[in-house]
């Protein structure tokens, strides 16, 4: 093993140019863990906080609230509009120049490039999940709305044990999606010096004076995490929309 | 007119390598030495050294700027010949290029707020956010020497004078004359001061700064390593290191 | 304010960039699109594998490691290879990289959306065009061509809005398009956030006037039906 890593080192010197040498990339697995944990903790939360907003929101879209609804259609409009970068860069570098946010108590949060990647994220994806399970929402039958009023069920009843199940159940296939893009933009989270899988990626290029090593590394990494995603998405398909398999 | 269509896409995608003498490499963002002006031209020490080199030699130069994090593939993949761009001669680079004789040599220093009491030893920096430029000789210099401070890496030094003064940053590490005349005498480093000492280590910080070329180049390298002493010797070298810096940067 | 005024022409130079990558790498990606559903719907298995592996793996991989992919390893690949034979090597600009890495990307994206289209249109069409006597060629351009524009639209008015968007990624391999500039120039003045916001409303702006154009272009594909 180590002859075949120093075999590898000398290839590397002799400057080929098609040259990839695994021993480097394996001898930083510590770092590469770290930054996948990172990546998978990022995607997680901005998906679940993401949720969370959301949820309330695409019911004040459905209800038509008179000031609230085109509150939530100019946010859903902006963050949907716009890329992730530049939503990214506004929190990161445009906040942190006012001087009364650096004397407010968000300071210790937005100081810090991982608030900043988290609350970008989660903006984003609670604007997109919005539209999401608006669509969810609206797209359910009206006899089922009518048998919960029949069965004298209070709205918030009824919301909470049938209309927000099936949502989520007909959601699913673009809600995976969702889950899909947000892996893949927190790489983007790189920029703002976090080292999540493409930033060990590139520190790794930066270090060894490689190119290949880091970045096809990374690739493969997300290639996995993506794959992964997909599968689970399946297989929450099968399970919750089995009616729909013939 | 497809076809002249499709050529001028081709011609806007690819420039085949133009017939100078010498292709350098050089980085634009690392004050006062690489830089680029509003109008977008290359300026600085490294530019000044790297046209009298050149001049020296008798050759026709042109400058490439490249990103640090690939110069030296981009040196291996021939985009370029050379590297000037005050890149410390390491013992770890030079397993995987050459250099010519030193052309500069300065000490790397802390700075921070103005009068912080920190020690600049591992203890002293202990939990402190310490910002670097990524791949450089003080990253690797303060993930040896200052395990206990955390570590923010940056793709250029410009980022780290912004990410001091907003607050994000503690305390940044860098070459002595960059943070003086990048940052320090600038508006923007109103308020902020070295703190500790000289860091000199040959082990991290090297020989000084040195022009990379390729291990197969030894005449290119050993053509650099004459003209610099020739330009030394000439004044040319004086002329330039007085436009810039108070007192000679060449070091003994 | 006296700034942003002045600043004006170099940010119109960078908006002119974005559109002019997007609008390019849109381009590329319906070609590349169209190849790779071709080859998905009536090609061997060779061709079939080659364009499934094309389209997992780009979708499999942030837009961002793309690009960077393209333009950092792809030119140290193409070095590599020309140095090899013996010639000097082409080099890869920051524009063309942005275009190709884009196109790239979102051609794996067409893909699905083409073939998609193509499966819609119903079967009954293309036997009633054979048994008519029509030729391929004939077949392709009067029936399968303006039915598959009209299926496809939707998805490729979407594919355009993640395209515009991802533009941006472009700044990051320091591409002077209007993000990258305007971080520059903000941050020399020291007020990215105004510069950012600009940003932000060209976008804004950008993907309304592509969404409304779009809904037109499907209304007027869908007249008579």
């Amino acid at each position: 093993m180590e002859a075949f890593c120093a075999r590898a080192a000398a290839a590397a010197q002799a400057g080929a140019p098609w040259f990839f040498n695994p021993c480097l990339v394996i001898d930083e697995a510590p770092r590469w863990a770290t930054g996948v944990g990172i990546t998978v903790a990022l995607t997680a939360l901005a998906l679940m906080l993401g949720f969370m907003v959301a949820l309330p929101l695409a019911f004040i879209r459905t209800q038509r609230h008179r000031v609230f609804d085109p509150l939530v259609r100019g946010y859903v409009y902006v963050f949907r509009g716009s890329p992730l970068l530049v939503q990214l860069f506004l929190i990161y570098y445009g906040l942190a120049q006012f001087g009364f946010v650096r004397d407010s108590i968000l300071w210790p949060f937005l100081r810090d490039a991982w608030w900043c990647a988290l609350i970008a994220f989660t903006l984003n994806s609670a604007a997109y999940q919005t539209e999401i399970l608006r669509g969810a929402l609206e797209a359910t039958p009206k006899g089922d709305r009518e048998a919960a009023v029949a069965l004298g069920m209070s709205p918030w009843l009824a919301a909470r044990r049938i209309l927000i199940p099936a949502a989520l159940r007909r959601a699913l296939p673009q809600m995976g999606n969702e889950a899909v893009f947000m892996l893949h933009g927190t790489a983007i989270a790189s920029v703002i010096t976090i080292q999540d899988i493409l930033g060990v990626g590139r520190m790794i290029n930066g270090r060894y004076y490689v190119v290949y090593e880091g970045l096809l590394s990374a690739a493969a990494l997300y290639m996995a995490l993506t794959g992964l995603v997909v599968l689970a998405v399946r297989a929450l398909e099968k399970r919750y929309l089995r009616h729909l398999y013939r | 007119m497809k076809r002249i269509a499709l050529a001028a896409a081709l011609v806007a995608f690819a420039l085949p390598a133009a017939a100078q003498d010498l292709k350098i490499c050089v980085e634009g963002a690392y004050p006062p030495f690489s830089q680029v002006t509003n109008a977008g031209d290359l300026e600085g020490f490294d530019i000044d050294i790297a046209n009298a080199l050149c001049a020296e030699m008798g050759k026709t130069c042109e400058m490439v700027q490249t990103e640090w994090d690939a110069i030296i593939p981009a040196l291996e993949g021939g985009k370029c010949d050379a590297i000037v761009a005050s890149m410390s001669i390491t013992p770890e680079r030079m397993q995987r290029i050459d250099f010519s004789a030193k052309y500069y040599q300065t000490p790397a220093k802390f700075a921070a707020a103005e009068g912080v009491d920190w020690t600049d030893d591992d203890a002293g920096m202990a939990g402190k956010t310490v910002c670097v430029q990524r791949g450089s000789i003080h990253q690797g210099y303060m993930e040896a020497v200052f395990p206990s401070a955390v570590l923010s890496l940056y793709p250029t030094q410009d980022e780290t004078y912004l990410d001091l003064t907003s607050g994000r940053c503690d305390a940044i590490m860098a070459d002595s004359i960059a943070i003086q005349d990048g940052f320090l005498n600038t508006s923007d480093g109103k308020g902020y001061a070295f703190f500790g000492g000289d860091h000199a280590v040959p082990q991290y910080h090297g020989e000084g700064a040195g022009i990379g070329v390729r291990k197969s180049d030894p005449d290119l390298r050993d053509a650099l390593s004459a003209a610099i002493a020739a330009i030394r010797a000439s004044g040319a070298y004086k002329t330039i290191n007085d436009t810039y810096f108070p007192f000679d940067i060449y070091g003994d | 304010m006296n700034s942003l005024a002045g600043a004006a022409p170099l940010l119109l130079q960078g908006l002119w960039v974005t559109i002019s990558v997007a609008v390019l790498a849109l381009a590329l990606a319906t070609l590349l699109g169209a190849l790779s559903a071709a080859a998905k719907i009536g090609g061997g298995p060779v061709a079939r594998g080659a364009a499934a592996a094309y389209t997992t793996v780009i979708r499999g991989i942030p837009d961002l490691v793309t690009m960077l992919i393209v333009y950092f390893a792809g030119q140290r690949l193409i070095n590599g290879l020309a140095q090899s034979v013996g010639l000097e090597g082409i080099e890869i600009s920051l524009y063309g990289a942005g275009v190709l890495s884009i196109g790239f990307i979102y051609g794996a994206y067409m893909t699905e959306t083409f073939r998609g289209a193509y499966l819609a249109i119903p079967r009954g069409q293309l036997e009633a065009a054979t048994a008519l006597g029509l030729s391929r060629r004939r077949t392709l351009l009067r029936v399968i061509a303006p039915q598959l524009m009209r299926f496809a639209l939707p998805g490729y008015a979407n594919i355009w809005q993640v395209l515009v968007k991802s533009t941006a990624v472009v700044s990051v391999i320091g591409l002077a398009d209007l993000v990258g500039l305007a971080l520059k120039i903000g941050r020399r003045e020291r007020d990215p956030f105004t510069y950012l916001i600009v940003v932000l409303i060209a976008y804004l702006l950008i993907t309304s006037v592509s969404g409304w154009l779009f809904q037109r272009a499907e209304r007027r594909l869908a007249r008579g039906t």
